[in-house]
């Protein structure tokens, strides 16, 4: 075998590597080639998808079963479209995971020190992740969230409760629940890249979602009126709402606050990334 | 060329490099040796920037590694088998580093084939022994055909095959022009694969000579003598600067004279010799220098350091 072995070793140095400069381009294939091939990210992706897709049905054939049953108050204030989309909040944790895993990853198995070798400049590779999963993230949950909202509403219509995506708002909740979930896959990322450790960031990635809402809301009105609303995961939801609920954001300002966490948290990340050893 | 200028890195209150200085010259294998813990693995992330130099600096090829817009074609480096995420197959590995730099996949199944691992291309990195991840890390140094080479310990794991393996390929690759610098903590396998050493301990530079060098100068010149005359040979050699010791009857360990002295010396007396070896230990001569700079020692080596020469620190 090892005479094999040297004698290509020889012929080698014969044959031209072509061998080009590291471009982001370049940076986002290589990081698109990592999501794609590994097993876990497709089935965590799959595991979001599912959650988006199917459980905003399943509600829909709950309350659908129910209607009747149910208290005048609650039947005038359904909202339909948000039914349909209730799977965002168990999706969300799904994809803040993969996030947090997509780069966590690269340092619990060391292969980060082979991907800052060959990007010695770190910072694409930030970029990179980010962007390739939440291209993907987005596609795939947008995707799923009109799955979500036409089964829904085909569910609904039995009781004719049903609304069509033209109708206002509709379609920016909708396509909202996509936007949303890139947004915490983001939020996912940056979290893993500053804080390296995967337990570490899954639990702030959830402590954020889910964790400060509810302990805003336990706090007493003051924190409910001051605070809760600038939470992530609160004004975030506002886009998945089509009427403004009571002490919610407007749902554009709501999702620019919740960008404003992603941002910040990618920030951070970058300026560490530059600044420690790998 | 990999040029270290008055290197220090401290992590904390440690310091791991400090104040280093040194040459890797293209064209020869240059062996980077040193105990455990004396900064060689630091030294070489330092060199391709994954850690940040606390002082001092580091080119390659005459910049700063990470001035390069193709790195890789620079510097291909292996700092720890199987840092891959366990999930990838050794393909998925390569192919995602080449597309960083444009690599075509061609080059990733070369690099497969040269490094032996295009069997098992397709199969997930977690269920890969130690071998086959130096391999694959091997492969990845490989990929954008360097010019300059930079191996931590590139043997740990191998079977005798892959070790006898990677001599000749570092050899190829510095009979090519190419700058390699291998680390390990054994000297018996520098000896066999570098043609120049840097040796290091606590971080700080210990010797920078050839190999040659290093064995002529650092070498204990024993002389194992086996005769059916011992104790005859002894009082007709021993002198105020020959010492003549003796374990075992009928063998005598001279210090002090060369071998074809003692042996000039037994003929002229008519004495019949069976063995007559210099003793040039490689691996004493590196503990005779490394030993005050060991980082990690078990209480019972020490014991045997006393024993190949000076006290221990």
């Amino acid at each position: 075998m090892s005479t094999t072995i040297v004698a290509e070793t020889q012929s080698r140095t014969g044959r031209r590597v072509t061998v080009q400069p590291v471009t982001l381009r370049r940076v986002v294939r290589s990081e698109w080639i990592k999501l794609r091939s590994l097993r876990s990210t497709r089935i965590t992706l799959l595991v979001s998808f599912v959650l988006m897709a199917g459980l905003g049905v399943l509600t829909a054939a709950v309350t659908a079963s129910q209607w009747s049953r149910l208290p005048a108050a609650s039947r005038a204030s359904f909202d339909a479209v948000s039914t349909t989309l209730t799977g965002y909040q168990f999706a969300q944790l799904a994809v803040g995971v993969l996030g947090v895993v997509v780069i966590s990853n690269e340092y619990s198995s060391g292969m980060i020190r082979a991907t800052l070798a060959a990007v010695p400049r770190r910072l694409p590779v930030l970029w990179a992740k980010a962007g390739v999963f939440a291209i993907v993230t987005l596609v795939a949950m947008t995707a799923a969230s009109l799955i979500a909202f036409a089964g829904g509403m085909a569910v609904l219509s039995s009781h004719h409760l049903q609304v069509s995506l033209t109708a206002p708002g509709a379609a920016r909740a909708v396509l909202g629940a996509g936007l949303y979930l890139a947004v915490v896959g983001l939020l996912g990322v940056g979290l893993g890249a500053l804080l390296r450790k995967t337990a570490g960031a899954i639990a702030a990635v959830v402590g954020l979602l889910l964790f400060l809402p509810l302990l805003s809301s336990l706090l007493g009105s003051w924190f409910k009126a001051h605070i809760s609303p600038y939470l992530p995961s609160n004004a975030g939801a506002a886009l998945l709402h089509v009427h403004q609920q009571a002490g919610s954001l407007s749902p554009w300002t709501g999702f620019a606050v919740m960008c404003g966490y992603a941002v910040a948290a990618l920030a951070a990340a970058a300026l560490v990334l530059r600044r420690r050893d790998a | 060329m990999i040029e270290v200028h008055e290197l220090v890195k401290r992590y904390g209150g440690k310091t791991a490099v400090n104040g280093l200085t040194f040459t890797v010259q293209p064209g020869v294998v240059t062996g980077f040796l040193g105990p455990n813990g004396a900064g060689k693995s630091t030294t070489m992330r330092l060199i391709v920037g994954l850690d940040r130099p606390t002082a001092g600096r580091v080119s390659v090829n005459g910049r700063s590694y990470d001035q390069w817009a193709a790195p890789l074609a620079e510097v291909g480096v292996l700092l720890e088998a199987k840092a891959i995420h366990p999930g990838l197959s050794a393909y998925q590995y390569l192919h995602a580093l080449a597309a960083t730099h444009g690599i075509g996949t061609r080059r990733v199944h070369e690099v497969l084939d040269l490094t032996g691992l295009a069997s098992v291309a397709s199969k997930r990195a977690g269920g890969f022994s130690l071998g086959m991840g130096q391999r694959l890390g091997i492969a990845a140094a490989l990929l954008a055909d360097p010019q300059v080479l930079i191996l931590d310990e590139p043997v740990n794991g191998l079977d005798i095959e892959g070790v006898r393996w990677v001599r000749h390929l570092l050899r190829d690759l510095a009979r090519e022009g190419r700058t390699i610098l291998v680390s390990s903590h054994l000297m018996s396998e520098m000896a066999q694969t570098a043609d120049h050493l840097i040796v290091i301990g606590r971080g700080e530079l210990i010797a920078d000579t050839s190999v040659t060098e290093f064995i002529q100068r650092a070498t204990v010149s024993n002389v194992r003598v086996r005769t059916p005359e011992a104790p005859r040979l002894r009082d007709l050699i021993a002198g105020p600067d020959v010492t003549v010791s003796s374990d075992e009857a009928g063998v005598l360990t001279v210090t002090g004279m060369a071998s074809d002295q003692v042996g000039i010396t037994a003929a002229g007396h008519g004495i019949t010799l069976y063995e007559l070896v210099p003793q040039a230990s490689l691996e004493e001569a590196f503990l005779e220098l490394t030993q005050d700079t060991v980082e990690y020692r078990a209480p019972d080596t020490s014991a045997e350091l006393a024993g190949a020469g000076r006290n221990p620190a």
